[in-house]
């Protein structure tokens, strides 16, 4: 259970997925048996990555349904119970995390942000990690022009300020959410044309995409049928990661004022806009601050463990019995 | 050596040249700076004059030919703001910035060594935990709102530093606790696992059978072949840190060029803001040529292959 944190979190570390395949290729009895019913398992056994899994859920559910049960209590203005501290029922439950100095309540307005806030992260890693990846696979296995074309591009996007391509779109078109998803996408997709082009490069070169194009399987036959199952998992375990990643730069756009305007609301703003209440209403920044932390933290921990259980040669340490798991922690720890 | 350094000028001077043109050309979608600087009642021939005074009646190519003859004479353009010189404005928001990077820089690296060597003589030891705590929080929590907890405990709260301001030294303390978080939190993660792997080769055996004592162990045998991968690492990060770091500039006041920057970009303050792109961009190019130079330096085995190549 340890295991998980300690592996670190530093997307430098991702499992090679060349040593997957030769896994899977020497054993595919096993491969057949460790599908997904025991991915599920398996993430039973750990603690961290299951509370991080019920968290994530916990959200997305939030996201989904809380607003709708809120009503207009995020919107709804009360001067009566303005800046009302946190932490008490005494102004009925939805001021139990206190109210914005317009009597707004806070808990209602956090849960309508996580809407907004889920809503520009999620699509954006997804548009992100499928251009990214599609391209980086096929431009890996393709080498040559098309190779060097594509690091060249990614180059220059990841070299340009990103924070002046977000100002522009502001000016230029409308700050939506969805101009936003756009802007946040195509700068992280490098990231995946990247790691997905180092992979497929290799891959290209093994036997059996060899072997495939011996029994005259097209480039895209081979691309789609052999090399993305093999770089899926790294590339999944990436984008978890980028979830965080892209969260965090919606709420650093947002906070600077170029990202969700009001009336619209992300947890980022929310912190942006109780900064100039800090020192009469502390609860006001700290709070939306603190739901960023606990969703990242989580998806942290969950990616952490996809590493290793989405490699093989890893995968043991999680498949360990527990009584073994205690017996390897060191005795000095045991003592109370 | 030589043809090795010209081979990476010209591959990155591209990406510079290109920044440079698309900065220019995105700038100029933010619209039309005369909205701004003119009263509001403004009849439309001042606003044709403000526009023609600033070349900005031209077509984008004539005026990006304009600007990068000026740039090969040195000539920057004033700013439309201040109607100082737009170099000027740049060269003085800098060293704000590069003294930020540099110390936040060194401590990292220092305390990186320090916990990450720590942590790899000792697995699952107090450093260890420490350090992939703090890699952890440094991948969850949002810089700005790390700036504003540290604005309420410290400075509101406890009273013991200022909310913002460059005078004294505990206005130092905020800015660079808050940015060194991050590199910290990567670097500590890429030294233990470096230092694990060198820890585990033959010749550091071989050292310890010849005696060496384990400071010297570590310092001179591991750390020697294990710091390419961190100093790789670093570099990125202070890239990161030069190209300006808005939030936290923005929010303790610090007069650097993220902040010169986000001021131009929102004011439209064209000639200020290439400026300092340029400069950023520059100075990043420097840094990324200095790097590939500590790196051949470090390792001798990168040398004799990138001259092949």
């Amino acid at each position: 259970m340890k295991s998980s944190l300690t592996e670190g979190s530093t997307p430098e570390q991702l499992p090679v997925a060349h040593e997957q395949q030769n896994e899977r290729k020497d054993g595919k009895q096993d491969g057949k048996q460790d599908g997904k019913l025991s991915l599920f398992r398996l993430l039973l056994r750990d603690r961290f990555a299951t509370v991080s899994a019920l968290i994530l859920v916990f959200i997305g559910l939030t996201a989904l349904v809380g607003p709708s049960l809120m009503g207009d209590l995020a919107t709804k203005q009360n001067l009566l119970f303005a800046n009302k501290a946190p932490f008490t029922l005494a102004y009925g439950w939805e001021y139990f995390l206190g109210s914005d100095s317009l009597g707004r309540s806070m808990l209602a307005r956090l849960v309508v942000a996580s809407r907004t806030t889920l809503s520009v992260a999620l699509p954006a890693v997804a548009v992100a990690l499928f251009v990214g990846s599609l391209w980086g696979v096929w431009a890996g296995y393709h080498r040559g022009w098309r190779e060097n074309v594509s690091m060249r591009i990614a180059d220059v996007i990841m070299s340009f300020p990103s924070l002046l391509l977000a100002v522009v779109v502001l000016y230029v078109f409308s700050p939506s959410a969805a101009n936003i998803v756009l802007i946040l996408a195509l700068t992280r997709i490098p990231i995946y044309l990247r790691t997905a082009r180092a992979e497929s490069a290799e891959l290209q070169s093994r036997t059996f995409v060899d072997a495939a194009r011996t029994f005259g399987a097209k480039p895209n036959a081979i691309i789609v049928r052999h090399v993305i199952p093999v770089v899926l998992p790294t590339l999944l375990t990436l984008a978890t990661l980028e979830f965080c990643y892209v969260m965090l730069a919606e709420s650093s756009l947002s906070f600077l004022g170029i990202g969700i305007q009001p009336p619209d609301v992300s947890w980022g703003l929310m912190v942006s806009q109780g900064r100039q209440y800090l020192q009469s209403a502390w609860w006001l920044s700290i709070f939306p601050g603190v739901a960023i932390v606990v969703t990242t933290i989580a998806a942290n921990v969950l990616a952490a463990w996809l590493r290793i259980a989405t490699d093989p040669a890893q995968r043991w340490r999680l498949a360990l019995p527990r009584k073994r798991l205690i017996a390897r922690i060191p005795a000095k720890e045991a003592k109370p | 050596m030589l043809i090795y350094l010209r081979k990476r000028i010209v591959s990155s001077a591209l990406p510079l040249v290109v920044v440079i043109v698309g900065v220019f050309a995105l700038a100029r979608m933010t619209g039309n700076p005369a909205s701004l600087y003119l009263p509001l009642n403004a009849t439309q021939q001042m606003r044709d004059d403000f526009t023609a005074r600033n070349g900005l009646d031209q077509p984008l190519l004539v005026q990006m030919a304009d600007y990068f003859g000026g740039v090969l004479r040195l000539d920057f353009g004033q700013s439309l703001r201040t109607g100082q010189d737009a170099a000027a404005m740049a060269l003085r928001a800098f060293p704000a910035t590069l003294q930020l990077a540099a110390t936040t820089m060194v401590l990292a690296v220092l305390l990186a060594l320090v916990v990450g060597c720590w942590a790899a003589l000792k697995p699952n030891g107090i450093a260890d935990r420490i350090s992939s705590f703090v890699s952890m929080a440094a991948a969850s929590i949002p810089d700005f709102w790390l700036a504003i907890v540290g604005i309420w405990v410290f400075a509101i709260t406890l009273g013991w530093l200022p909310t913002s301001g460059v005078s004294g030294a505990g206005a130092w303390v905020l800015p660079i606790a808050t940015l060194l978080l991050r590199p910290f939190g990567v670097l500590v993660q890429i030294v233990r696992g470096s230092m694990v792997s060198a820890l585990s080769e033959p010749y550091i055996k071989l050292a310890r059978s010849r005696g060496a004592g384990e400071l010297r162990v570590v310092t001179h045998h591991a750390l020697r072949n294990a710091a390419a991968p961190a100093l790789t690492v670093a570099g990125d990060l202070t890239v990161g840190l030069v190209n300006g770091a808005v939030v936290v500039e923005t929010i303790f006041g610090w007069p650097g060029i993220g902040k010169l920057m986000i001021d131009s970009i929102l004011q439209r303050d064209f000639a200020v803001l290439q400026a300092a792109v340029l400069l950023t961009a520059v100075a990043i190019f420097a840094l990324n040529i200095l790097i590939d130079m500590g790196y051949a330096l470090l390792d001798a085995r990168v040398r004799p292959v990138t001259v092949k190549a």
